[in-house]
This record gives C-alpha cells, structure tokens and sequence, in this order.
C-alpha cells in the first residue's frame, strides 16, 4: 500500500537579479512607478526550478533515505512533503498522520519552562494533549531533565535543550515520519541514543523519510534511496545501489586547485587559499592512486597578517563523511606573505575508497579563522597481493605494516 | 487525523477543507494563546498590576492634557476620567491587538519556517492577551464608577460586543499588515507610527461629539475612521444615559469590518502558502 504518492511536483522560486536596488517597500515603490512610467526595468526575473517533475511512491512501512548534493532540492521535498510551503504545480497523496522533524526543539520558547515547552513543542509537532500527557514521564525521562522540569529552557545547557527537543520528537508516534538531519546535533553519545531510537521506530513498521549528509548513517537505516539531482529524482530503488552510484558519481578526483589572485581564492580574516594539490610521490600503479601509494599535501595561502602565530589543521573524511583523523601542527610566528604547508600521508594507511581533506588555519593555536570545507577529493584504488580474498576491503583505513604475529603455541 | 483518511497537497485547495483543518488545529491555537500569556510577564516584578497601572496612568494624563490644559471637561456632567476611561481601555486594547497581529507571523518565524499549521491561528491567537487586560481595565472602570457614584445601566452588557469589534477593526487592517511584514519589513516601522497619531484621530481622550461642534465638515470625514465607532459605542454602552448611540460612526465601522475581512482573510490565505520562501 502506498502511503505518499508524489506526482509530478515542481516547485519554482523566482529569483531575482536586481539592477536597481530593492530591499524596502519604499525602493519596491519607486521602481515600479519608474518601470511603469519610464518602461525601466528594475530587476530581471529568472524561473529557477527547485524540484522539476518528481515523481515517487513511498510504501507503507518503508524507511527511505533521500540523498543529493547540496542545493539538490532535498529540503525543498522535505518542506513540500511537510507542507511548509506548497508546490507550484502536481500534486502529493498522504495516508495517515505524518509528523515533521526539520530541527530539534522547533518552537520551543526560551522563557518557559521544560514542561510548558514539553506541551508547547508536542502541540506543535501534532499530537494531543492526551498523548501527551500519556508519554510525558517518558519524555522526561529520555531527555534526562527530572531537575530541570520547572526552570526556563533558557537555563538549559545546549546539550539538555537538544536532548529534549529529540525526546518529544521521539515519542511521537505519526505514521509516517519525515526527518531531516537531526542526527547532526549532539555529542557522540547523544548521537548513539538517537540513532537507537530511530532504528526503534524503523522497527515498528513505521514509514520513515530521512535526509542525511552522513550516507552511513542513511545506510545503516533506510532500505529504499531517492537520488536527486539539481532539482531531478535521478535514481530510487534499494539504498546499496543508490548510494553506491552516488559516490561513484560524485568521487570525481579534485586533485590540484590553484587561485590566481586574493579578489576570487576563498579566504578569511586575512588569509586566503593560493594553491593546494595532492601529488603521489612514489607507487603509483597504472598511473593510478593505490593503497600502497604515499601522498603529499601542499597547502600555500596569502597571509596579510603580520607577525601572527598561525598553524594549519587537516582532517581527512571519507566520502560518506565520517573523519577519519585530524592533525594539526604547532603554531609558528609568520610575516606577511605567501605560506607553504606540506603534509605527506604514508602508503599503505589508508583503505581504498573515495576521500575528502578539510584545511584549517588557525590562529594563536586556538581561534580557527579559516577554515576550507571539502578542499580536495581524491580516490585511492584497491590493490592487493598476496591474498585470496577479493571483496570490498572493510574499514576507512588498511594499515598493513602493522603486523599481526601467529605463532603455534602448543602441540597437540 | 484518522488513518486511512487521505490528504491532498497541491498548489491549491478548497475553501471547506482550509477551514476544516483550522478546526482540527484548535488545539495549537488554545496553546499558543496560553503561550503568549504566560510569556508576557515573565521576570516581571508586578505582573498583572501592570495592566492596571497603564489605563489608570494613561487616563489621568489625558485628563490632565485634554480636560484641564484643554479645557475640554468644561460642560461635562460626570467627572471626566470617566469619560476618558472607555475610550483607554479600547484604544489599548485596539492599539496592541493590531500591533500583536501585524507583527505575528515575523515573531514566529521559527515556527512558520519548520511546521506545518493553518498560518492564520497565529494572528488570531493574539486575542486572549489584549483581551486579559481589557478586563482587568474594565474592572478598574466599574470600581471608579462606585467611587463616583455614577452608576452604568444595563447597556453595559454591550460592552463584549464592542471589544469583539474592535478586534474586527484590528484584524482587518492586521491581516494585511501580517503579511506585507513578510515581505517587506517597513511594516514593522509603520505600525507603531499609525498607532501613535491615531490616539490623536479617534475620540480617545475627548468626545466624537465635541469634533461635530467644532467643524461638521471634517466630522463627516472623521467618522470614517473605524476606530471612532468602536469608541463611541464603548461610551453608550459604559456611560448610562450620558452618550447616545451614534448611528453615524456604528455604520462606516461595519462597513469597515465585512470589507476587510473578507478581503484580509482572502489576501492571507493567497500569501500563506508561501510565507516560508520570503521570510
């Protein structure tokens, strides 16, 4: 039995590019009774498509997890399926109740108190008083706020508002659950917990909609994936198979990027990207990148500060977004001028797979001031020798040099 | 909702069902209200004691301004406060509601831009807080009466009925205002401006009457003004045998009021929708 039934929606934002400033209704004024008066035209406008004809049918009990880049329309669905905003044109079926979770603790206000905001927060997200009633010793205890009941949530750390937030949300108990990135607040603990929760509900036979960054997760939860793509359902079917053909799509290697001038390098605070590039420096096989290979990172930025204790922080991703590690050095005085940074990253450490590195500058070793997201990808290809075994070798890093020693102990 | 019922989201639909999901949503509205109650006097030292404090003030100083600088209290059988009082007790309430619901939906962007609820019980949930302290000032009105001796007649069960429709006169106006905020923030500036010169145009601290006898010709343009006619029947319905009923602003005021509701609701429903993409 279908429980949504998406068809052919669109959604369509105009966007305009203004020649002529518009910010007040004052300017809004003047420049219609210039284009009505003077046929001047204040600004352009462009159709842009945020979800072109997408047509999908959700199952009832299925856990589907949509995924895409950034600007794919994932949230666009999401708020359209949550009924945020309507779509432009076609329409959606929905059978049962359906609760939205774009954000944890939606509404909450931060002059009452946690249970004021239990009741508030619940109403909110669509259940009754009764129910909520019926779950609050639960909530309560989920969030692990017993204390706190009667202060103002603007009292609460971060971490109890965020807990109490995902616990009304949690004992929920729609049909039919819309959830969108959530999962990414919290400590690793909290994270745990909420992860168990959700599997819970999966469990229940409850339709779940997820959006996540983090395909592992979406992995480890959805049975059905949606791939779409500027706006375009390109793929859906069992999640393996969507979310492989998304990496494989998306993995193209991005090994060199070089700026030329300071006006269009990304930068911050006085420092800006000049040159970065991955270069093996020896084992490439078929002028391919292998387990076996080492790497060497080079980082050169402008700096125009002068006399600052500056030093540079890698992480390196894998390209479901799971860290694999970060290092930093120590900070060191600079003058103003051009910076070269080099790190080499050993073979055989990392598994193969698709890879990202973040850089980090920072400043006095404790502000970060720069900071340059998803600089390079690049992809390390499997190689293996001396073994018969030809799946997918598991895990984010093959340290082979370490050295696991068997030796017969007893005779029998 | 019941399982297995279906909904239907597409670009538009039908007025019944619009209405209907506003039913099912009542339970939002009660707590939303109770919400913006509880909130109000937070951290407050006096709490309810200010919604006495403003009238009383605001009416003493009126009297002072308008009965003895002005000498408009001249030739007024009853003490002038009492006068002065039904037109503050209105135009407070007046004044707060249309600020509370134009502002509405800005406040509580954080609500419109992550859940879905029919938009409009936000303006509408604005009622209960003007609503409190119209009452509180209301009994502060009768206790003057007693200390006066000057005791209203049974017409004063007419009051509800004027508070409902200056909550009319606000809505009409406020649902407009709600939704150009949206888009263009100059609202926001604007609405406390009108409500600061409007004191001034509606016989808040002086008599409609006491406009007719100084200049007819602007009279008949001044009972335009909605408010005119709320206040002036606030005064028939407050004051006994004092002010008579006043046919010549009651009318423009319910013209006022089907006009801009309708088309206020019509125009919030077309805009709703898309709130979340210009907010």
């Amino acid at each position: 039995m279908n429980v949504i039934n998406i068809e052919n929606v669109s959604k369509s934002y105009i966007i305009k590019h203004n020649v002529v400033k518009q910010d007040t209704l004052r300017d809004s004024m003047t420049n219609f009774a210039k284009e009505i008066f003077k046929g001047k035209k204040s600004s352009e406008k462009e159709e842009f498509w945020a979800l072109k004809n997408i047509n999908l049918k959700i199952e009832k009990g299925e856990r589907l997890g949509l995924i895409g880049a950034n600007g794919a329309g994932k949230s666009t669905l999401l708020k359209v399926l949550s009924r945020i905003t309507s779509p432009t044109t076609g329409e959606l079926r929905i059978k049962g109740r359906m609760a939205s979770l774009l954000e944890v603790g939606t509404g909450f206000h931060p002059e009452l108190t946690g249970r004021e905001n239990i009741f508030l927060n619940g109403a909110i997200l669509g259940m009754r008083k009764a129910e909520i009633k019926l779950q609050f010793n639960n909530i309560v205890e989920f969030a692990g706020i017993e204390k706190f009941l009667d202060t103002p949530v603007k009292r609460y750390s971060s971490g109890m508002y965020v807990r109490l937030g995902f616990a009304i949300a949690a004992h929920l108990e729609p049909e039919i659950l819309v959830v969108d990135e959530v999962l990414a607040v919290g400590d690793a603990d909290f994270q745990k917990k909420s992860i168990g929760k959700m599997r819970d509900v999966s469990k229940s036979g409850r339709t779940i909609i997820f959006v996540s960054h983090n395909l592992t997760a979406v992995q480890s939860l959805c049975n059905t994936g949606a791939l779409l793509k500027k706006g375009e359902l390109v793929e859906s079917g069992p999640i393996n198979s969507v979310v492989n053909n998304y990496i494989q799509e998306i993995s193209t290697n991005n090994l060199k990027r070089e700026w030329l001038s300071k006006n269009i390098a990304p930068g911050n605070e006085g420092v800006f990207a000049k040159y970065l590039c991955i270069e093996a420096t020896s084992g490439l096989y078929n002028n391919q990148i292998i387990t076996s290979t080492s790497l060497k990172l080079t980082f050169d930025f402008w700096n125009e500060l002068d006399q600052v204790k500056l030093n540079i922080s890698v992480f390196l991703y894998t390209i479901t977004g799971e860290c694999i590690f970060n290092i930093a050095n120590t900070g060191i005085l600079f003058s103003k001028g051009v910076i070269r940074n080099e790190f080499e990253i050993p073979g055989d450490l990392l598994n193969d797979g698709s890879y990202f590195i973040s850089i980090m500058v920072v400043r006095d070793d404790a502000k970060p001031i720069f900071f340059l997201e998803e600089a390079l990808t690049f992809d390390i290809h499997d190689f293996r020798e001396g073994t018969e075994w030809l799946g997918k070798w598991p895990g984010a890093v093959r340290p082979v040099n370490l050295k696991i020693v068997s030796s017969q102990l007893e005779l029998e | 909702m019941k399982e297995g019922k279906e909904r239907i989201i597409k670009a538009k639909f039908s007025v019944i069902d619009y209405w209907k999901e506003i039913l099912e949503y009542r339970e939002l509205f009660w707590i939303l209200a109770k919400r913006d109650i509880i909130v109000r006097y937070k951290q407050t030292i006096f709490g309810l004691a200010w919604s006495v404090v403003r009238p009383l003030v605001t009416s003493i100083v009126m009297v002072f301004a308008f009965g003895r600088v002005g000498n408009l209290s001249e030739g007024v059988s009853i003490p002038y406060i009492l006068v002065v009082l039904p037109g503050v007790i209105l135009w407070l309430f007046f004044s707060q509601s249309l600020m509370q619901i134009s502002m509405s939906i800005v406040t509580n962007n954080n609500l419109v831009s992550k859940v879905f609820f029919p938009r409009i019980i936000i303006p509408f949930s604005s009622f209960f807080l003007g609503l409190i302290d119209a009452v509180i000032a209301f009994i502060l009105f009768v206790a003057m009466c007693f200390y006066y001796n000057v005791l209203p007649d049974w017409k004063i069960i007419f009051v509800p009925a004027f508070i409902i429709l200056s909550y009319l006169v606000a809505t009409g106006a406020g649902l407009f205002a709600a939704v150009l905020n949206v888009k263009y923030r100059d609202i926001g500036q604007l609405i406390p401006f009108v409500i600061q010169f409007g004191m001034y145009i509606s016989p808040v601290a002086y008599m409609s009457e006491f406009v007719f006898d100084k200049n007819p010709s602007i009279y008949s343009w001044y009972v335009l003004n909605p408010v005119v006619g709320c206040i002036d029947g606030m005064r028939w319905a407050m004051l006994g045998d004092f002010a008579p009923f006043n046919w010549q602003s009651f009318i423009p005021m319910i013209v006022f009021i089907c006009i801009s509701l309708i088309v206020g609701i019509r125009f919030f429903r077309k805009h709703e929708n898309s709130f979340v993409d210009y907010i």
